[in-house]
């Protein structure tokens, strides 16, 4: 069968998307978990818990669709990346375990709450480290030798991919201050407008030191950032960054309640802009290419029919859900 | 047999998957029937039929949590651990799974909230919905992970092109020649094992006298079903085996420890097989039985092991004696659901303390069950990843050293050893309050007491609202 169409934009598109939504939803229950750890009393954490408990499910089944779409179209991506960060999945996905059970564990099971609400915290905090340290180890690039990982299972951790899970923290705490922010009144919101204020401050620190050092690792980034005309096409995206940024301090300072989050988007948007960038077109970068990595043309076509047809009605029934949940949440309803 | 990257990897992946399966061997029945008594109570209004809805979506919350959590290490663990097998089937095999993603998790996931948190937020028909969906995302769920399952046991509709499958027809490739059979055998099997659970709680409940309405509503309704489902699951099962006759020959020499091809053989219902002997010690054998039962002629002839080279047989003594154990279960199945009927024909099943003690003792049997022929399936796919084609020797990461799995394993261990107990704790606990109480403390939750996820976020919303 030869392709008719190359379908290898369209699923970049898609997958890009995908792991797009996981950063945007699930990073900002991730914030919130760990915001969580700085509410010193029960009832502040009672809200904050209850605002994420009837979506966090479905926000993680984003990482989910992101993991198993790189494997069905770009296996030779997944074969080459997951085993390269050996650890830090593993790491991720046990964090992630006690993050999900807090919910449940924690309401049922009052003798053990301090554990849970630990858990919760430290599960938030450690399962967002270690996709920052995915992060950072995909930008540094792995040894391919004959379509697999060539390297060792511990060469992802660097002082770079360090500096990239800490960024990745005050990143998810940002997202998670402006979700607060929106579900969340007083003292609760109060508290995450100063926390989203400390977060910023990491997150514009943390986009600089990467932006720096990211083109002084790979020759490949400096040439496609610092190269005329690109100097030019692609100026507007540190513009932009500093603008929005600058918008997200004003946001938490003042009295609006979508703006901060809103902003925080529009920063992910921008870092996620900027990343793809300086890697395209590669997906295991500096070694192979969209094309290199991806499945068989029937392969792609078999899963596009049915994904061009499930992915809308899965944003409507999940976009329903967030509404029936819509409005300000509170640790409980007794006082009015 | 030495402790290396492969042996660790596959000790894991039976690690994780072994604990996860328990999880969706109870939620996928769980989910059906609490859509069925949801139904139930918004056609009748009954409040029993409420109470046990209420009830077991408690219990299932718990459950589908640790599910959730332990179902999304799966996937990884083709890339961390099987990252060859991966390269290789992945361009056959990876659909599927995002079919399943696609078609069930998030279908689960974004209706679980409102079964779980909606209750006063929604109509009651849309939370009755919401309780199908999440049932039917279930079932979506166990459809494409058990064809991509299959796939792996029996391939087809795929060509081979330099050591890496591709699929060539698509419908060969979801419904090969396994799969029908191990569809029905196995969600049959979730089925059964919800259904002497809920058999197994109603009975205590019974028996403490805690919620009379309530826990025989629950013995009744999982003894009907049951009634139907061991029966059928029987036939199933034996269908299930006459398809791996034919397409695993070697698998089934396994299963009974069968070394020389003959006919008219015996069953044999013990032995202890010596692999390197090539022969079975102590033996109990009964005559002419195990080709009636195997190829429905008392004539029939089985193929032993020795027909196949030593490097391409299965394990003998994990899918021989977990294929007894899976049988056994069945046994003690049938019986219970025979002895049941008769008491409810004689009109005295919720009086008989025997007999509910017996149902008590037997909630764990389908879990047993379901893990025996978990063991009988995989470990009777060895050394194959993809049966006949790639060996699971080839499919290990090439990267990993035994120092690396090692530190995974024990990982997954802890994590695991920790959160099951725990888990089992709480559902019990739950039992244990039963129904009424149950439903109390939620009425505790309304009035704005205890501060909890469940409820508050609901109330707080509408009140808020103002609507």
């Amino acid at each position: 069968m030869t392709p008719v169409l190359d379908l290898v934009p369209i699923w970049t598109l898609i997958l890009g998307l995908a792991v797009f939504f996981y950063v945007l939803l699930d990073g900002f229950d991730l914030g919130v978990g760990m915001l969580y750890g700085l509410a010193p009393e029960a009832h502040a954490r009672n809200t904050i818990m209850n605002s994420i408990a009837p979506i966090w499910d479905g926000n993680e089944t984003w990482l989910l669709l992101g993991g198993i779409g790189l494997m069905a179209a770009f296996p030779v991506a997944f074969a080459v990346i997951i085993p390269a960060v050996y650890f830090p999945i593993l790491v991720m996905l046990l964090a992630l375990v006690f993050r999900g059970l807090a919910f449940e564990f924690r309401f049922r099971d009052a003798e053990n709450r301090t554990f849970w609400d630990h858990a919760f915290c430290y599960g938030s905090g450690i399962a967002t480290f270690a996709q920052g340290t995915v992060l950072g180890a995909f930008i540094q690039g792995f040894p391919v030798v004959d379509g697999q990982f060539g390297g060792t299972s511990f060469a992802f951790l660097t002082p770079f991919s360090v500096l990239t899970g800490i960024a990745l923290m005050f990143g998810y705490g940002l997202l998670g201050a402006g979700w607060l922010i929106l579900k969340t009144e007083g003292e609760v919101q109060a508290a995450a407008r100063r926390h989203g204020r400390v977060c910023l401050v990491g997150v514009g620190v943390a986009i600089g030191i990467v932006s720096i050092w990211t083109p002084m690792i790979s020759p490949s980034v400096a040439a496609r950032w610092f190269t005329w005309p690109n100097m030019l096409f692609f100026a507007p995206v540190p513009a932009l960054t500093a603008l929005v940024a600058h918008a997200a301090w004003r946001a938490l300072g003042s009295r609006a309640e979508a703006t901060p989050f809103l902003a925080a988007i529009g920063l992910f948007l921008l870092s996620y802009l900027g990343i793809a960038i300086s890697l395209y077109p590669m997906i295991v970068p500096y070694q192979l290419t969209l094309w290199d990595a991806a499945s068989s043309p029937r392969t792609q076509a078999f899963l596009l029919v049915g994904t061009l047809f499930l992915l809308p009605v899965i944003l409507t029934y999940s976009g329903w859900s967030y509404w029936v949940f819509r409005g300000k949440v509170r640790s409980d309803a007794g006082y009015n | 047999m030495s402790f290396d990257p492969v042996l660790l990897s596959r000790i894991q992946f039976a690690w994780v998957i072994g604990w996860h399966i328990l999880l969706p061997a109870f939620t996928v029945g769980a989910a059906s029937f609490i859509a069925v008594v949801e139904g139930l109570s918004l056609k009748t209004g009954r409040e029993v039929y409420a109470r046990v809805s209420t009830f077991w979506t408690k219990i299932f919350a718990i459950a589908f949590g640790m599910g959730v959590v332990t179902g999304i290490i799966m996937p990884f663990q083709f890339g961390t651990n099987w990252s060859r097998f991966t390269s290789a089937g992945a361009n056959v095999l990876s659909p599927l799974f995002a079919y399943e993603g696609l078609t069930a998790f998030f279908l689960e996931a974004a209706f679980l909230g409102v079964l779980l948190f909606g209750r006063k937020l929604v109509p009651p028909w849309a939370h009755f919905v919401a309780a199908l969906m999440v049932a039917l995302g279930t079932l979506f769920s166990s459809f494409w992970i058990l064809s991509a399952n299959s796939w792996m046991q029996t391939p087809a509709g795929y060509e081979i092109v330099n050591g890496q499958f591709f699929p060539a027809n698509w419908i060969e490739v979801i419904f090969n020649p396994s799969f029908p059979y191990r569809l029905a055998h196995t969600v049959i099997a979730f089925f059964t094992t919800t259904g002497f659970v809920v058999l197994g709680v109603g009975a205590y409940l019974i028996r403490r006298d805690r919620a009379p309405a309530e826990s025989r509503t629950m013995l009744s309704m999982a003894l009907w079903m049951l009634t139907v489902l061991v029966p059928v699951q029987i036939v199933v099962g034996d269908l299930h085996g006459l398809n791996t006759r034919e397409h695993q020959p070697a698998k089934l020499a396994a299963i009974e420890a069968r070394w020389e091809t003959a006919s008219r053989v015996p069953l044999t219902l013990f032995a202890i097989p010596d692999d390197k002997a090539e022969q079975n010690r102590y033996a109990i054998e009964i005559p002419y039985l195990g080709s009636l039962i195997l190829t429905h002629d008392l004539d029939g002839q089985v193929k032993g092991l020795k027909d196949f080279p030593a490097d391409r047989r299965p394990p003998v003594a994990i899918p021989f004696f977990a294929f007894r154990v899976m049988v056994g279960c069945a046994g003690l199945m049938l019986m219970l659901v025979a002895v049941g009927g008769w008491l409810r024909w004689r009109e005295r099943l919720y009086d008989t303390p025997l007999f509910l003690r017996l149902c008590q003792y037997g909630l764990p049997l389908g879990f047993i069950a379901v893990i025996a022929g978990w063991f009988v399936t995989e470990v009777g796919r060895q050394p194959w990843t993809i049966y006949g084609l790639l060996r699971t020797t080839a499919s290990v990461s090439p990267s990993l050293t035994t120092s690396d799995v090692t530190l995974s394993l024990l990982g997954y261990m802890a994590v695991y050893l920790l959160i099951y107990p725990w888990g089992l704790v709480l559902m019990l606990r739950l039992v244990r309050k039963g129904p009424m109480e149950v439903a109390d403390s939620d009425a505790a939750i309304a009035a704005g007491r205890p501060a909890a996820p469940v409820l508050a976020p609901a109330i707080a919303t509408v009140k808020g609202d103002a609507r």
